[in-house]
């Protein structure tokens, strides 16, 4: 293994590489970045104040509007948002937006700041249900407002999502940190409780509002596949993974299903822990991010495009092209399925296409939804906007 | 390959290039002049001497640098005085280097606080085999005030110091300025009527680089104080270019040895077309070490190439008519930017400067992320071309100003 799980694959920049990048910014009049994130971030802002050498400035821009800033710096596919709108592009390549976000967040953590307050109590009470990033960012808006909030997680840590994502992209300490920083701004988080409808009512009849962030996570799995013990859901593998540090044996072989960021994740992720030979097919194209691609292909993961599992017996699935001529056949100890997750609606709100039925973020009055089962973008980023707008709803709606 | 003569004429010494070392921590020691010397340095400053009743006696640390951005010594403060080894050190290192490099020019730095030292001390570098002998006048961190640049501010000390090193030798001599003064012009008349044959300018300029914002001390800290002391580097050129301007058009025709922020060959060109004969350089070799005279020459050679140019000499002095007093400019026409919407990104930087810095001339395409600009209220200063990050804003239009005679076909813009 050359490359350890546990380490952070992207070096960090110094006080000098940051200023560097900084000076590449052409602190655009009216900024095209600053327009681009889907969560209201003002990268044109904080980059600014790293030119001049205000990092703490440039912390309190980023950490006021994101609760998770230190997450999203990592995660955020910004060659999506904010960077692709960087008028940089017109001389050679985007400013490394994500990047300075990182070094300003890593600085904040330095020096311990502390840049958001409680607001003052307003005697209202809210239950979030799910600890994802929807979740704490809704909570981390609520408590600001002045409002008390107490988020149930069914796992035995907070973080949802964010746990299933390798740590040598998203480091625990990072996560940690996030959840500290609003645990410390006032929500009491209650881990290893299962939300079931009795609970629900219960949640309903304590509080003034409850909103729930459970994520979408019941992976599909394919009719051919069901039943098959080599088959396991890549969401389910990650979050292993993740929750042992990489400490696990592995097969020989593994194939992966699928192009997304799950995918890509789950087969750069064995590959790192020293499965030799990791295959991922596609249907389509492959979706993840360019950063996430280049990194499965630097460590050795093949990849085919343009297949579709047809049969499958035993470790063997026999593929099809979607227009050639053309089958695969590829034998693997492992395969690793990651097509999608399906919403669990075990509280029996009104569901349709994979997300719940609501105006705006609001079910009933009394409910609200953010985070994937909301409508819209299934990113972090966009989690913690729909959290952001979630906890305003439940402002306006009974902030009285 | 491009092959220039690159030799210049100096004060009678013929030297093989205008590249010498100034004297300064990099010229310290027989060591780092061979080196220098064969990585293709024509002339060597040897590190100041003194007399030998004046100890050295430095500070640790004792320099400070002045970054912008991801860039590092864009200005570079230095606390060193004079050279610290013994006198008799000193010139059998002069002596030594004279011999194994007959060729290339010895220069000997000396100061003293009397006049007795100084005719001494150029006897002595003189009989130890320097070609050239240069006078600091001018550093500005000595711990006394009867050597460096308090000295160089006194026009008629610095003449009775010159009659004194004079009289000690018959050698070239140049005088050393220092920056730290209105006018430079008196006191290097001064020491060419003491017997200067030319003027070696600048020295470093006094300064404070940097402060400690904790602990509330200038940088360098030593034991927990600072001292102003001489400010170099990059960051130094303009002065050290408007010092070499004023000699040569306060004392038409002298010969200058310009040193100031030299660090690339276009540095060097401007020194050279100012008027120097010759070129020092310390702060570039601190950073980046002697090898840089490779591209300085190598460019210069390319330069004169573009140029026309068969002898380094046809170059020296031929801007100094091109510098004139403000009075006498042409205020009679405005040039107004022209905008290559091609090459614009749409940045809006150029917006925000017209705005925020000058005359409110350019109007912002909100939509289409493009400048435009409104020649009513544009006055032709040219802050949006310098701001562009493309160098996408050029001189458009001339028009003469009301009532003002002359074509704008007739103007060199």
């Amino acid at each position: 293994m050359t490359k350890k799980y546990t380490e952070e694959l992207e070096r960090g920049y110094s006080v000098s590489t940051v200023m560097e990048e900084a000076q590449r910014c052409l602190l655009c009049y009216d900024a095209p970045c600053s327009k681009a994130c889907p969560a209201g971030t003002d990268p044109a802002k904080f980059i600014r104040s790293v030119r001049f050498r205000n990092f703490k400035g440039a912390a309190e821009t980023i950490r006021i509007n994101n609760a998770l800033g230190a997450v999203c710096a990592r995660v955020c596919p910004t060659e999506r948002y904010c960077e692709s709108g960087c008028s940089r592009c017109g001389i050679d390549k985007p400013i490394d937006i994500g990047g300075i976000q990182r070094f300003v967040t890593d600085f904040e953590a330095a020096c311990g700041m502390k840049v958001l307050e409680k607001g003052a109590a307003n005697g209202k009470r809210v239950a979030v249900v799910g600890s994802g990033p929807a979740g704490l960012q809704a909570a981390a808006t609520l408590l600001q407002l002045g409002y008390e909030v107490e988020i149930y997680e069914k796992a035995d840590r907070a973080g949802g999502f964010l746990r299933t994502i390798p740590e040598y992209r998203l480091p625990e300490t990072v996560v940690d940190g996030e959840i500290e920083r609003i645990v410390a701004l006032g929500a009491v988080i209650h881990c290893g409780v299962d939300v079931d409808k009795a609970k629900f009512e219960e949640l309903k009849a304590g509080y003034d509002a409850v909103l729930v962030a459970t994520g979408v996570r019941k992976p599909m799995i394919l009719d051919l596949f069901q039943g098959n013990p080599n088959v396991v859901s890549a969401v389910d593998l990650l979050t292993e993974i993740r929750s042992k540090h990489g400490e696990m044996n592995v097969p020989a072989s593994a194939l992966v299903l699928g192009g997304g960021d799950s995918a890509m994740d789950a087969a750069t992720t064995l590959k790192m822990l020293g499965v030799k030979d990791v295959i991922e097919v596609t249907r389509n194209e492959f979706r993840a991010s360019d950063a996430e691609k280049a990194t499965a292909h630097e460590m050795g993961v093949i990849t085919i495009g343009g297949y579709t599992p047809a049969a499958v017996d035993g470790k063997t699935v026999t593929f099809k092209h979607s227009r050639l001529n053309s089958e695969l056949k590829i034998e693997a100890e492992l395969i690793v399925v990651a097509l999608g997750q399906n919403i669990d609606n075990e509280l029996g709100l009104p569901v349709e296409r994979n997300e719940v039925v609501a105006e705006g973020t609001s079910v009933d009055g009394k409910v609200f939804v953010a985070g994937d089962i909301a409508k819209g973008d299934k990113t972090v980023v966009a989690a913690v906007n729909k959290g952001k707008l979630a906890a305003y709803e439940i402002h306006n709606r009974i902030g009285g | 390959m491009v092959k220039k003569d690159l030799s210049v004429e100096f004060l009678g010494v013929h030297f093989e290039n205008p590249f010498c070392l100034s004297s300064s921590p990099v010229g310290n020691c027989y060591e780092m002049c061979a080196k220098a010397y064969d990585e293709g340095w024509a002339g060597v400053v040897f590190k100041t001497i003194g007399p030998a009743s004046f100890l050295i006696d430095e500070v640790s640390p004792r320099f400070d640098a002045l970054t912008k951005e991801g860039t590092p010594f864009v200005g570079f403060k230095n606390m060193e005085q004079i050279a610290e080894h013994p006198l008799e050190q000193n010139l059998a290192d002069l002596r030594k280097l004279k011999e194994n490099y007959p060729d290339k020019v010895l220069i000997a730095s000396i100061m003293g606080p009397t006049e007795e030292d100084w005719e001494e001390l150029a006897r002595l570098v003189t009989e130890a085999g320097a070609d050239m002998i240069e006078m600091n006048l001018s550093c500005p961190q000595m711990t006394t005030h009867a050597m460096g640049s308090d000295v160089g501010t006194n026009a008629e000390l610095c003449k009775s110091f010159c009659a004194a090193v004079k009289r000690g030798s018959k050698l070239p001599m140049m005088a050393k300025m220092t920056p730290n003064i209105t006018d430079m012009v008196p006191v290097a008349k001064a020491c060419l009527e003491g017997g200067a044959d030319g003027i070696a300018a600048i020295n470093t300029i006094k300064s404070v680089c940097n402060v400690d914002l904790n602990r509330k001390i200038g940088m360098p800290i030593v034991n927990g104080k600072s001292a102003i002391s001489g400010y170099s580097g990059k960051a130094v050129k303009p002065v050290a270019l408007r010092f070499v301007q004023q000699l040569r058009t306060g004392i038409p025709g002298v010969e200058i040895s310009g040193i100031g922020g030299i660090e690339t060959w276009e540095d060097a060109a401007e020194f050279l077309l100012l008027g120097s004969t010759t070129l020092q350089v310390t702060t570039s070799i601190m950073q980046y070490g002697y090898r840089i005279v490779e591209d300085m020459k190598n460019g210069l050679e390319h330069y004169m190439e573009e140029q026309g140019v068969d002898s380094l000499m046809d170059l020296i002095g031929i801007a100094n008519g091109n510098i004139i007093p403000a009075e006498e400019l042409d205020r009679d026409y405005v040039v107004y930017p022209e905008f290559d919407t091609e090459k614009c990104i749409g940045c809006g930087r150029c917006y925000v400067s017209c705005y925020d810095g000058a005359h409110q001339a350019i109007s912002w395409d909100e939509e289409n992320r493009k400048p435009s600009c409104d020649h009513n209220k544009c006055v032709g200063c040219h802050l949006c071309a310098l701001v562009c990050p493309v160098k996408a804003i050029g001189k458009g239009e001339i028009v003469m100003k009301p009532g003002r005679k002359g074509s704008p076909a007739d103007k060199a813009v």
